[in-house]
């Protein structure tokens, strides 16, 4: 209930029902009301548990733990490993005044804004759009061929992407007649956008196809009887509708771009970090650098970031559901 | 009234907190394991690790493990009634992952019972309490052991710290300019060329870079070499301008010093004037794509350790893969590295190199210390280390066996005559491997167009923060 009515105004329902039925107080209608299944809290709670159970080895705890050790001077080697020394904020302060962490934040949403929210989005969505009228031999080509870029594992894809960029040896340079064009030092952020527009656009192309099919025929008949064109039509009609779509596809490959670390295998983050994201930075940091207080510590920042971006959008979402109600 | 949502988070919070706290560290500092455990045992299972593969890095090696040291170990235990189960644990990567992995290893105690580590990373493992000196581990047994007669007291240096002996050392090597001598004929330097100073060196750079298609020289720089450019670039620069990385007496490391910035000026002049090429030190396999261009002829000097001599570029294609030269005796060449100019090197030498060397360590967990020790040993006898040398040629940690290997090898025996009383070793302070890095980064800015004094800036500035300001000496 997001506004409260105002209290003169009578509720309907309440005030009709028939006084001297009135055996349960109100309050413990509305448990019953809650309580749809009739478990029981203690039920309930006992069918709930497990999934709590796991939730908490495997979620809460590891959050917790992550904070804790964003605490100390913890190292992987070194007397820093034996007996860490609470540094209480130390690795925050430390992390939001170093410029290799700002740089690595800037080029995480270049990342993710370039890559995500844009690349995938709107690549996704023309090929949903394009299937939906296209020949029925190249439907099934064109949506494998998308398919097979995102069910790949991430090992064999880097390697085949390697074979096409390499500087000296590389299938593009081949076709593009360009020989000793280094792609992935000249234009490493460029490249791992590329990459993840191409490996993550499946997702989006499944999901708006679904979504597609949701506009009612009529609805796009009666605009095109109207007079509206191609692009009139999209956004008039479409649009309006898979709305709420876009929304979920966007926070979901946000999320998942802003915690990749696919790009470390095509770049390794580098030359000299120009494509060090946040998730490469905190390998370099805890894993080859050994400090892991001061990669828990970002790791959390990172965590935070997400929070904000999942809340945001669940915000926008539930502005559009009351909208629509 | 139920508690409201936040105050129950902060409650949860804190109780985990609680529960935490002294959770970290501490575990592993208790006293070694019992040296005696299961020294009777009649079943022994051993595993050794390495970061060494059949048909990859370090393939000669592999193979010695498991064709010769394995068979031959088993063989002696039943001898002795008691049946050995020996595994090699096989790795071919980067050698900053292996390391990773082997203190993942350490950390949780699941790793093998005797593995290969570099001497530079025995400060870190010591102080992280993930190895302990073998008196602790073993015993007499190691303390008495007849082989260490026969191991100089320098490389019994690698795998010491603090005085206490930690492993046993494999080997030991040295750095050289390596040089393609058809290159430098073509350019019109003299076959035995030998410069005398960094100049000497820039001026053979550009004489080469007249040539088409040559890239001049490769001197290691950036941060995806690793160590490579710590070693076989940085370091021995720095000792050609006359004093070392770390002050033994003082504690103290060299920060932006007039010395650390002439070595970062040579980097951009040969990486700025195009003598190099700046793209090979930021690739991400850059290094190997080095190993690749010297073997196909299109790099004139490369300064490297006798390791890219005997396991990169040896004549052998099972052993060296794509990147062997079966012409490499008539065709490579070496001179020593020169100071920057004639005696401003450490100790006013002319010429200098820098040392290290890996070995073979115990884990502290492993269920049979003596068992284990005796693998150790035996991979370090006399027999062992004479099959290892002759499989493929390199210098032994035992004087004994390069007596008899390493003469019929021109370089190994050059290295071992000529460079090894003039080299330096790496310090083994458990801050060694975080100062690297920090080194590989300010190579990497110059080559990425940084001025050198900039660059010498930025790097004091990490080290400070790696060891503390106090132990930073200069800038």
């Amino acid at each position: 209930m997001p506004t409260a009515s105002p209290a003169a105004e009578p509720r309907p329902g309440t005030d009709a029902r028939p006084p001297d039925v009135g055996a349960p107080a109100p309050a413990r209608t509305a448990r019953q009301d809650q309580d749809v299944a009739g478990l029981g809290r203690g039920r309930a709670l006992g069918f709930v548990a497990p999934a709590l159970v796991v939730i908490g080895i495997f979620l809460v705890f590891p959050a917790i733990w992550t904070i804790y050790l964003g605490l100390l001077d913890y190292s992987l080697s070194g007397s820093g490993a034996k007996e860490p020394v609470f540094v209480g904020l130390g690795n925050y302060v430390e992390a939001l005044g170093d410029p290799g962490f700002h740089r690595s934040l800037y080029l995480t949403l270049l990342y993710v804004g370039g890559s995500a929210v844009i690349g995938q989005n709107i690549l996704g969505f023309l090929l949903a759009w394009y299937l939906r009228s296209a020949h029925r031999f190249v439907r099934p080509a064109l949506t494998i061929l998308v398919l097979l870029a995102w069910i790949l594992p991430g090992s064999v894809v880097a390697f085949l992407w390697q074979a096409l960029l390499d500087r000296r040896a590389g299938t593009l340079n081949a076709i593009l007649d360009t020989s000793g064009q280094a792609w992935v030092l000249d234009h490493p952020m460029l490249v791992i956008v590329i990459f993840n527009i191409w490996r993550g656009a499946a997702f989006s192309m499944l999901l708006y196809s679904a979504a597609l099919n949701t506009v009612p025929r009529s609805h796009l008949e009666v605009a095109r009887m109207s007079g509206a064109r191609g692009w009139q039509q999209l956004r008039d009609v479409v649009l309006p509708t898979v709305k709420r779509h876009v929304l979920t596809n966007t926070l979901l490959i946000t999320l998942w771009t802003f915690n990749d670390f696919s790009p470390y295998l095509l770049t390794g983050g580098g030359p000299n970090g120009a494509s060090e994201i946040l998730p490469v930075y905190i390998y370099r940091e805890a894993i080859i650098g050994g400090d892991l207080g001061y990669g828990s510590a970002i790791s959390l920042l990172l965590l935070l970031a997400n929070l904000v971006i999942a809340v945001f959008y669940l915000r926008v979402l539930r502005t559009k559901k009351e909208d629509a109600a | 009234m139920r508690p409201s949502r936040p105050s129950r988070a902060a409650v949860l919070g804190i109780a985990a907190a609680t529960l935490l706290t002294g959770c970290v560290g501490a575990k592993d500092s208790g006293p070694a394991a019992d040296p005696d455990a299961n020294a009777d045992a009649k079943n022994v299972t051993l595993v050794i690790s390495a970061n060494d593969i059949k048909g990859g890095k370090n393939a000669a090696e592999a193979a010695w493990i498991e064709d010769t040291v394995i068979p031959a170990f088993v063989e002696q235990q039943k001898a002795k009634g008691v049946t050995a189960d020996v595994t090699f644990n096989g790795a071919g990567v980067e050698d900053e992952q292996y390391k990773t992995k082997l203190e993942l290893n350490l950390r949780t105690g699941s790793g093998s019972d005797v593995f290969a580590a570099d001497g530079i990373w025995l400060g870190e493992l010591a102080a992280a309490g993930y190895v302990q000196p073998l008196d602790d581990v073993v015993g007499e047994a190691a303390a008495g052991w007849d082989g260490w007669s026969q191991i100089s007291e320098s490389v019994q240096q690698n795998m010491s710290f603090k005085g206490e002996r930690y492993g046993i050392p494999n080997g030991t090597d040295g750095r050289v300019l390596y040089l393609n001598k058809t290159l430098l004929e073509k350019a019109g330097l003299p076959a035995d060329w030998q410069p005398t100073s960094w100049e000497d060196v820039l001026t053979a750079g550009r004489a080469l870079k007249k040539l088409d298609g040559v890239t001049p020289i490769q001197i290691n720089a950036g941060v995806p070499m690793g160590e490579a450019t710590t070693a076989q670039g940085f370091l021995p620069l720095l000792a050609g301008t006359g004093s070392p990385l770390y002050d033994e007496a003082a504690g103290t490391w060299q920060g932006a010093t007039p010395g650390v910035t002439d070595v970062l000026g040579f980097y951009r002049t040969v990486y700025g004037e195009g003598l190099g090429d700046p793209r090979m030190q930021q690739d991400k396999a850059g290094r190997d794509q080095s190993f690749a261009e010297f073997a196909e002829g299109r790099i004139g000097i490369l300064a490297e350790g006798d390791y890219f001599w005997r396991s990169v570029i040896c004549p052998s294609e099972d052993d060296c893969g794509a990147t062997s030269m079966p012409d490499r005796d008539e065709v490579v060449g070496w001179a020593k590295i020169p100071a920057k100019t004639p005696g401003a090197g450490v100790d006013g030498q002319d010429f200098v190199s820098v040392s290290g060397g890996a070995g073979w360590m115990i884990s502290p967990k492993t269920q049979y210390p003596q068992q284990a020790w005796e693998l150790m040993a035996f991979m370090a006898s006399a027999e062992m280390q004479t099959a290892l040398s002759e499989a493929q040629i390199r210098i032994s940690a035992r004087n004994d066996v390069n007596a008899e290997t390493l003469a019929d090898d021109p370089l190994l025996s050059f290295i071992s005559e000529e460079v090894l009383p003039i080299t330096t070793y790496r310090p083994s302070d458990e801050k060694y491997n975080e100062v690297s890095l920090a080194i590989q980064q300010a190579t990497a800015d110059v080559v990425g167009g940084a001025a050198p004094d900039e660059a010498a800036r930025t790097y004091q500035r990490s080290l400070e923060k790696a060891v503390g300001a106090d132990r930073v000496a200069g800038g």
